[in-house]
């Protein structure tokens, strides 16, 4: 079986392609950019194409599948609905397939339950990397409002943050946004200097 | 307890009354809470309706019949009780194309740009490398009305030009690396092409049928059944919204609230060229005053006509090489919904119109109309070759092209 990935993301493309690399028979191919995109397909000739739901490409390759006279085109993989659930599972993930027509539906299956698990990683991978880089942002503007207190009200370091923790709790905020707060005032206003 | 309604959509100006109802709080006022989701093909924004992540979208028109009739995939039976704009997108060129088929200044004539087109194409066919247009979906009515003016100049779409789908964000590039000669997209993108010297507009579809139906607000029947004091409350939050939309007093706040990259992502004065009618047609002209480049409001704009939607069924059955179905066509008439826009604004004031079908292409001039409620004037609504759409022919409308 051969399966084409198309993704602008070759970090997640390479990712997804590992978790299909467990399936046995089956060849992968990765599709990135716009350039050229159905000629690729076309060379390729993919039992099961998986784009993601953010691929702007979908319209031109669903044009492309409509007018093929490839007698093996792919179609969305709308048509068993009795795979509703894994089609909204794969919506949910954010990847779209499309296969051709008298694919076994097992095999179907198990490809694109593969492409949604490894969708799904791939966004909590960035998720985590999304929140690690606000902890790293919250935690730079915590040290510079501690820095204009301990300038502008002579404290040492461990009042500065005492202080801040204070307010937090007093106004029901998070300690980050008391530290916002102190570093736009200061932008705002400056203490003099 | 306040409904909440998601609505799919893809970054271009005519999506701009869902987002207005929001912004000003029209829908508040009305009693429905919106949430947006912003997409970038159409194929997800039908995706994310069709499987419920949203509750209604703006779509393309033909998309949303061309769903119920399942052409593409299996059919999925869609409701349109609102448009959301008549026209609004324009033809744009290559620089050298433009140079050989524009006007001298302002918008050309589109008979004459379209003889002049044509002389190209024999040209290019001469030379064996048949000039390439982009359009945004095969089916739009970007695609409908591009056709509509090539054939009716004597060009041959399918075979003296090649018609390519390009998602509107990419036009300027495609047209750039000469991967397309033109296009025939919706705002702002043509403006973007002219901003970065890519391109030139050289028609707007308001040139080819004046007053054409544009995108519609979309969604599932059932869901419409279900929801239906939600769905009236957004109809008539984005009638508020329209009226605001056309005041020049609001042009240039509206401009800046569509630019936000959560709706558009697009420069604001940019944005302001579609919403005021004035194009810059090449890149350092002054802008062109174009009047109802766009038009979204006035003369019950959105009303959903069912002569509009079996139009667009004529389109498909003529492009598609369809055999004419009497039962698609009934089928393509049932997605526009009149009833449900006259049941949301009956007792507001607001223009209703008397028929819920019209000759589409009859009306050389202001014309008042029988309403149910209010004052009904349709101005100009004409195609530019005279040709005059009767619902009641189909047949013989279609019969008429080949």
């Amino acid at each position: 079986m051969r399966i084409a990935i198309v993704d602008e993301s070759t970090a997640r493309a390479s990712i997804i392609k590992e978790g299909l690399a467990e399936l046995e028979g089956c060849e992968i191919f990765v599709v990135d950019g716009r350039e050229g995109l159905t000629s690729r397909i076309d060379e390729i000739a993919p039992d099961i194409v998986l784009i993601d739901l953010g691929n702007p490409s979908r319209d031109v390759l669903e044009e492309y599948f409509a007018v093929s006279k490839a007698l093996a085109r792919p179609i969305a993989m709308f048509v068993d609905e009795a795979d509703e659930a894994s089609i909204g599972a794969s919506i949910d993930a954010g990847v779209s397939a499309y296969v051709v027509d008298g694919l076994h539906a097992n095999r179907i299956r198990s490809v694109v339950d593969l492409a949604v698990k490894r969708f799904n990683a791939f966004a909590r991978l960035q998720r985590d990397l999304a929140e690690a880089q606000g902890k790293l942002a919250e935690r730079e503007t915590i040290d510079k409002a501690k820095r204009i207190l301990m300038r502008s009200r002579g404290m040492t370091e461990p009042e500065a943050y005492a202080e801040l923790r204070r307010k937090a709790m007093s106004s029901n905020r998070r300690l980050a946004e008391i530290a916002e707060a102190v570093v736009t005032a200061h932008d705002l206003i400056g203490d003099g200097e | 307890m306040t409904e909440k309604l998601t609505i799919g959509f893809l970054p271009l100006v005519d999506a701009c009354l869902p987002i207005l109802a929001h912004e000003h709080g029209f829908a508040e006022e009305e009693g429905v809470a919106l949430a947006f989701q912003r997409d970038v093909s159409w194929a997800t924004v039908l995706d994310r309706l069709l499987y419920g992540h949203t509750d209604a979208a703006h779509l393309l028109a033909p998309l949303a019949i061309a769903t119920t009739l399942g052409r593409g995939r299996p059919a999925q039976p869609l409701a349109a009780p609102f448009v959301l704009g008549l026209n609004g997108n324009a033809i744009t060129t290559r620089s050298d194309l433009a140079a050989q088929i524009a006007a001298g200044d302002g918008l050309g004539d589109p008979r004459e740009v379209g003889a002049r087109l044509a002389e190209q194409v024999r040209a290019r066919a001469a030379a064996s490398r048949k000039l390439r247009f982009g359009v945004v979906h095969r089916y739009s009515s970007h695609n409908y009305m591009l056709r509509y003016w090539l054939a009716a100049c004597g060009i041959r779409p399918d075979e003296d030009m090649e018609i390519v789908t390009i998602p509107p964000p990419f036009v300027a590039d495609a047209l750039a690396s000469g991967e397309i000669d033109g296009s025939c997209v919706g705002e702002p993108w043509n403006s973007v092409a002219v901003g970065r010297g890519v391109g030139a507009i050289v028609l707007a579809t308001a040139q080819i049928w004046r007053r054409g139906v544009e995108k519609v607000l979309a969604a599932r029947e059932a869901v419409i059944e279900e929801r239906r004091p939600a769905f009236e409350a957004l109809i008539r939050a984005m009638r508020k919204a329209g009226a605001h939309f056309v005041d020049p007093a609001n042009w240039e706040a509206n401009a800046a609230i569509l630019a936000r990259p959560e709706y558009v992502g697009a420069e604001p004065d940019l944005i302001l060229h579609a919403i005021s009618d004035r194009l810059v047609l090449r890149q350092g002209d002054a802008p062109v005053p174009y009047p109802d480049f766009m038009f979204q409001h006035r003369e019950a704009a959105n009303f959903p006509w069912v002569s509009q939607a079996q139009w667009l069924y004529t389109q498909m059955a003529r492009w598609d090489g369809l055999d004419f179905s009497e039962a698609d066509a009934a089928a393509a008439g049932r997605v526009f919904r009149p009833d449900v826009y006259r049941s949301a604004l009956k007792g507001t004031g607001d223009a209703l119109p008397g028929a819920s079908s019209k000759v589409e292409g009859s009306l050389a001039k202001p014309t008042a109309v029988t309403a149910q409620q209010g004052d009904m004037v349709l101005e100009q609504n004409s195609f530019f070759d005279g040709r005059v759409f009767d619902p009641d022919d189909l047949q013989g409308y279609l019969a008429a092209f080949s």
